[in-house]
């Protein structure tokens, strides 16, 4: 179980510099969360329009398994369909679970699913008890996609 | 001086490997591990003794209740309690502190009552106080420390008025390794007419206590974080105190009788025992203790003084990493938490891990105290009997291998 499957170079890149790190100054879909446990948080803000997420902010503090896959997140979602993403969040979680290692490769082909950079944090499986650091922006996102009040 | 390779034969779990190297556990303030003797006394009761205690008129029974009233009467030797009936037996520390809370707290404290804790408490001894708080109408109030990681005496003791009627303050801080002045504090709060509960979960396993010069009212602490099991803990208090307390939980063994709409409690320490006891437990805490006056606690708190001082040597020469507590070993228990800019702690500790170095990492169920220190989680390093250089050396060498993953070596 060698350490460079978890901690693999775009990971620390994202950590270091994160992606989407910004607060809206509109946002209509707002969630945080927090692992109780260990501590990480993470807000999610969302411009949903059409439909479709606009813009997302992912701010907070944690490890660097919960700060890049945040970062990562976010640049998977913007511009994405509610439909899409959930599509995405379900692949991902999928991609975490026990059964992830069944996944028959991450194909990127397949429409709307494609989960890019996010396929590096495959190696967090084999790490069990980090899964819920990788899982905790995409649980936010749900919960700040449930609270999306239409504005349209 | 402590023969550290005989005890940590008794150790079997020492011997596992942890991915493919010698484990370095550090991560006693969490719990210990368990000597021989305590396991081979809990098999021993299992196997040859067993049955309910105090209930019985015949001889497994018998055999039961002599060898947890044995383990009481070790544990009262252990503290130097003035009798056995001052030890109560609990399911841990976290339910020791509770029945304190809510058998004393519930029953005495008033709307206007000021409650003193620490800010660098566990949250089992503040978390009660804000339920105790909530149904008596009394205030919460805090002591803070000093710049150099200890309580701030010269704050502390202008917080000492008539409206403080319990002080409950920890005996050494599980995050800091701090251990506040207890007597000095016992004084305060006899001055002014206000009881003195401990939080001995880290101060009992890790120094000698003597309950008749430490000063407080009541102790409370955990067998699991000592060398003894887990789900046994003890709640000792001066007996006059105990018997004007009211229980906390009603039921069985804790009556003397029972009618249809009251009842009489039975004599302390039975009064606060309700139901059956975790006896095995209490019997296996009881080996432990043996074990460790065998040892001698001057002897255990010299052996986690020295390894805190290599400690906190060597990791000075970690670069950047800064440690969250007193920087010399003077009143300084073995528990070290430190953060390293640019890893979080949770990745710190997985590399650890991969090493062979067990290091907790978290916010160690003292966030008040880690949000006025400005983080959310800090890695911990924590020694006890059976530690050696060698752990120390593994810690500071997988540091090293975590600051290279991440870049921060500069190369
Ligand atoms: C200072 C302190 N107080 C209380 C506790 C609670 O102990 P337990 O979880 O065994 O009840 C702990 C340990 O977790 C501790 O370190």
């Amino acid at each position: 179980m060698a350490l460079e499957d978890l901690y693999r170079e775009v990971i620390l890149d994202h950590y270091r510099s994160p992606r989407n790190r910004q607060a809206l100054d509109r946002a209509n879909a707002v969630a945080d969360g927090n692992n109780p446990l260990c501590g990480d948080e993470v807000r999610i803000e969302l411009l949903i329009e059409g439909g479709q997420v606009t813009a997302i902010g992912v701010t907070g503090h944690g490890c660097s398994i919960s700060q890049a896959s945040g970062s990562m997140m976010g640049d998977a979602v913007k511009g994405r369909t509610i439909e899409t993403i959930r599509t995405l969040t379900g692949r991902f979680k999928g991609m975490m679970s026990i059964d992830g290692a069944n996944d028959p490769g991450l194909d990127p082909n397949r429409p709307g699913a494609v989960l890019g950079d996010l396929e590096s944090l495959q190696g967090v499986r084999k790490f069990p008890v980090r899964i819920k650091c990788a899982n905790l922006p995409w649980t936010t996102l749900e919960e700040a996609i449930k609270r999306f009040v239409s504005t349209d | 001086m402590m023969d550290t390779s005989a005890i940590r034969g008794d150790f079997p779990i020492l011997e596992r490997r942890i991915n493919g190297r010698r484990m370095a556990f550090l991560d006693s303030a969490a719990s210990s591990q368990k000597p021989v003797q305590v396991l081979d006394a809990m098999v021993d009761i299992y196997r040859n003794s067993y049955a309910n205690v105090h209930r019985g008129a015949y001889t497994l029974s018998q055999e039961a209740t002599e060898a947890y009233e044995e383990a009481r009467h070790k544990v009262a030797v252990f503290l130097n309690a003035a009798c056995d009936e001052e030890i109560i037996f609990t399911r841990s520390a976290t339910a020791a502190m509770n029945l304190f809370a809510y058998g004393w707290g519930l029953n005495t404290l008033k709307p206007g009552d000021r409650i003193l804790t620490s800010v660098m408490e566990h949250h089992a001894n503040i978390v009660p106080w804000h339920i105790i708080a909530r149904h008596t109408g009394a205030e919460l109030c805090y002591m803070e420390l000093t710049d150099g990681f200890r309580l701030d005496m010269e704050g502390a003791r202008e917080r000492f008025d008539e409206r403080v009627k319990v002080v409950a303050v920890t005996g050494m801080s599980n995050v800091l390794g701090t251990m506040p002045p207890v007597d000095e504090l016992a004084g305060l709060a006899h001055g002014v007419g206000a009881v003195l509960l401990v939080d001995g979960a880290q101060l009992v396993p890790h120094a000698p206590v003597d309950v008749q010069t430490l000063g407080a009212d009541f102790l409370g602490f955990s067998g699991h974080k000592m060398l003894g099991p887990t789900g046994i803990g003890v709640l000792w208090g001066r007996r006059a105190l105990l018997e004007s307390m009211e229980p906390a939980e009603g039921g069985g063994e804790m009556i003397r009788d029972v009618r249809l709409h009251e009842s009489d409690w039975a004599e302390v320490p039975h009064k606060f025992e309700a139901g059956t006891p975790p006896f095995v437990e209490a019997i296996g805490l009881g080996a432990a203790v043996d074990y460790l006056s065998a040892i001698g606690m001057e002897n255990v708190l010299e052996h986690d003084r020295e390894l805190t001082g290599y400690a906190l040597e060597r990791l000075a020469e970690v670069p950047g990493l800064s440690v969250q507590g007193p920087a010399d070993t003077v009143d300084r228990g073995g528990a070290i938490s430190f953060d390293l800019p640019g890893i979080h702690a949770h990745d710190v500790a997985t590399i650890l891990d991969q090493e062979g170095v067990a290091v907790r990492a978290g916010h160690h169920c003292a966030k008040p105290l880690l949000r006025s220190l400005g983080l959310t989680a800090s890695a911990r390093a924590s020694f006890y009997v059976y530690n050696v250089a060698e752990d120390v050396d593994a810690l500071v060498d997988a540091l090293g291998v975590a600051r290279r993953i991440f870049g921060l070596d500069g190369a």
